[in-house]
């Protein structure tokens, strides 16, 4: 029999109070803002081609980051991805296009670095990412009676309702009937099929390497929590993890609001880029398949597999280029021979510092 | 009250083609319980190869005979079961003992490769074809304003005559039963002597005839044939699973129920509340039926055990 001080010790351990956790969680902070200074001043230099495909790099790893919370932690199959990512741009858009015009009468983009423009854009992207992490709740909850294939179903019917609604919408409102527009009307004239294009290109390199750093931050700090291991719990056997006391419809719950609020600031972060412009029939079902395909062949769970899956998904079209007739043959081919000779992903459940040791799940 | 009864000739008629698909979908999850996502790219070649045969036959310029359509059906079907035998074999039986989850990324891989091959500019390209029209396009009765049109009534019939004899094979024969017991526990069924692997080839075999048979109906309905590579497709796909699941997944009848079910809101609700909206109610009710009966309509809850 433990005596009860040392379960309170052993209890202690596990979980570790908050103060030991901020300076682990703030040098890499600071080191990712660095980096993502220096990102943002020596990529420019290399040419427009490279900042773009880093920008869309960054997108991409925030996205398969966050998918790997539900799909690799939790073990639960969303395919709903690209809806979160359109509520999240989509508010985003209406905070910096409708907010710009209501504070400064104008909206254009404000260029100057760290200016009120970029500050009213990085709080668009974070009520962008609450409103999506809002809706995940929504889809979270209904994995209290459905399960596995089940759920995946309903998440690709979320983010199918989610597109359709957004094409539903009138024309953005420009001028005069700007000025002269209810906010009511400001909030369904998002441009309907022909999509959101009048949003003000804030998104820069500078913070899409922030929302990187946060997006790994929490992923990889929250792998090592017990709230991770409540995810890795479920994943493994929900039976079991019930057993053991895991709330698990609760627990689950958790890794859709978490995994939808950065899906939030990836859609804000594609939508105020310049390359592209926010569209519902970009962000269908194919961008969702096209994340769940990053965190798979990353492998389930492993936070550096679903960065290194993201970036070698964004460079391989690129490299492909040349061949266009025959990219999207030679991708789906790859990813056929991959699935067959390498199951468990680029590097299974470890991480990439993980590799050297022994196995460990 | 004719729009009422228009609106349910059509939606009886669209319903019977997701049902049609449906059952390719409902029959593999069945046996391997997963989503064959490749089925929706079987049931687009289904329509192509439809398109190409009666192109060939120069039935674009001069009219089609009657029977033409007693040709193109069992051609394509068999173009198409022979795919999905080749794609079984090749693609999802190495991965027989693979988590679920590769076989799923494996059927993406196997849609994503069938769309782009089938859109090469040798095979059918990346442009929209018209569909001789087979069956000729006039209404075979008025009954109070409702044109019953002969399309609709070759698809209901042909989509019927096709389930009754999937219904006659699974529940009337010897190679219906053995399916039923693999779908039952594949290792029991191993155990009492069924060939389980052929079993699963035969699946993917009727599956994907049914889904040729729909692809060319579909085309005769809607003579304007999409490239390979649209995504209307995969969505067409999507929303007969959809069918498949709100019916109650592996469940034969379910399927048909589902599909019949999913066409008429689909219709129902472009006819009378808003057509942009049209992709959105399968999903709606998709979503209302698990949240009440997690297992589909027709679907028994599976038990769980430790």
């Amino acid at each position: 029999m433990a005596r009860p001080t040392d379960m309170a010790d052993a209890a202690r351990r596990l979980s570790p109070p908050l103060g030991g956790s901020i300076p682990r969680s703030l040098l890499p902070l600071i080191l990712g803002v660095i980096i993502a200074v220096l990102g943002q001043l020596l990529v420019p230099a290399v040419g427009d081609f490279y900042y773009t495909l880093f920008i869309n790099i960054g997108i991409n790893v925030i996205l398969a980051v966050s998918l790997n919370i539900v799909n690799g932690l939790t073990g639960q199959f969303s395919i709903g991805h690209a809806g979160f990512m359109l509520v999240g741009g989509y508010v985003a858009g209406i905070i910096t296009y409708y907010g710009s015009y209501a504070l400064w009468g104008s909206t254009k983009v404000i260029e100057v670095f760290l200016g009120p423009g970029e500050w009213l854009f990085v709080a668009g992207s974070v009520v962008g990412g609450l409103v999506a992490a809002a809706c995940g709740y929504l889809v979270g909850l209904p994995s209290l009676r459905l399960r596995g294939d089940y759920l995946a179903i309903v998440t690709l019917g979320f983010g199918e309702i989610v597109r359709v609604l957004f094409q539903l919408t009138t024309p953005v409102l420009k001028g005069d009937d700007l000025a002269a527009a209810s906010l009511g009307q400001k909030l369904t004239s998002l441009g309907g099929a022909q999509g959101f294009g009048a949003i003000p290109r804030y998104t820069t390199l500078f913070w899409v390497l922030v929302f990187v750093t946060l997006s790994l931050l929490v992923a990889i700090r929250l792998k090592r929590s017990t709230y991770g291991r409540a995810f890795l719990a479920i994943r493994e056997n929900e039976i079991a993890a019930e057993a053991m006391g895991v709330n698990t419809t609760q627990t689950k719950v958790r890794a859709f609001v978490l995994s939808a609020f950065f899906a939030g600031i990836a859609g804000s972060l594609f939508a105020h880029q310049l390359a592209t412009n926010l569209n519902p029939r970009e962000l269908g079902f194919q961008k969702s398949f096209d994340v769940v395909i990053m965190v798979v062949l990353g492998g389930m769970g492993s936070v550096s597999g679903a960065v290194v899956a993201a970036v070698l998904l964004t460079i391989l079209p690129e490299l492909l280029r040349e061949v266009s007739g025959y990219r999207m043959i030679a991708y789906a081919f790859l990813l056929i021979v991959m699935m067959i000779l390498r199951p468990q992903g680029i590097f299974g459940v470890r991480e990439l510092w993980e590799l050297g040791g022994k196995k460990k799940s | 009250m004719t729009k009422l009864l228009q609106t349910l000739v059509d939606g009886i008629s669209v319903g019977s083609l997701y049902a049609l698909i449906a059952l390719g979908y409902t029959m593999v999850y069945g046996i391997l319980s997963f989503i064959n996502f490749a089925h929706s790219d079987v049931f687009m070649l289904g329509a192509w190869f439809s398109f190409v045969i009666s192109r060939a036959f120069g039935w674009a310029e001069v009219a089609p005979p009657a029977w033409s359509i007693a040709l193109v059906l069992p051609a394509s079907m068999v173009l198409c079961a022979t795919l999905g035998f080749t794609i079984e074999r090749l693609a999802y039986r190495p991965l027989r003992a693979a988590p679920r989850l590769n076989v799923l990324i494996t059927a993406i891989g196997v849609s994503l490769l069938l769309e782009n091959t089938g859109a090469l500019p040798f095979l059918f390209g990346t442009q929209p074809q018209s569909m001789p029209r087979l069956i000729a396009d006039r209404p075979l009765a008025t009954i109070a304003g409702v044109n019953i049109n002969v399309v609709d009534v070759v698809v209901v019939v042909v989509a019927v005559a096709l389930m009754m004899a999937l219904q006659w094979l699974v529940f009337g024969t010897k190679l219906g039963r053995a399916m039923r017991a693999v779908s039952f526990s594949d290792k029991i069924a191993a155990l009492m002597g069924v060939n389980v692997n052929l079993v699963i080839s035969f699946t993917f075999v009727v599956g994907s005839a049914l889904a040729a048979a729909a692809g060319l109906l579909y085309a005769l309905k809607y003579p304007g044939v999409k490239q390979p590579a649209d995504a209307s497709w995969v969505l067409l796909g999507l929303k007969a699973f959809c069918a498949a699941v709100v019916g109650g997944i592996g469940n034969v009848r379910g399927a048909m129920l589902g599909g019949l079910l999913i066409g008429l809101v689909e219709l129902f609700g472009a006819a009378y509340v808003s057509t942009t909206l049209r992709d959105a109610y399968v999903f709606l009710v998709l979503i209302a039926v698990l949240l009440g009966r997690p297992t589909g309509i027709l679907g028994r809850a599976a038990v769980e055990k430790v």
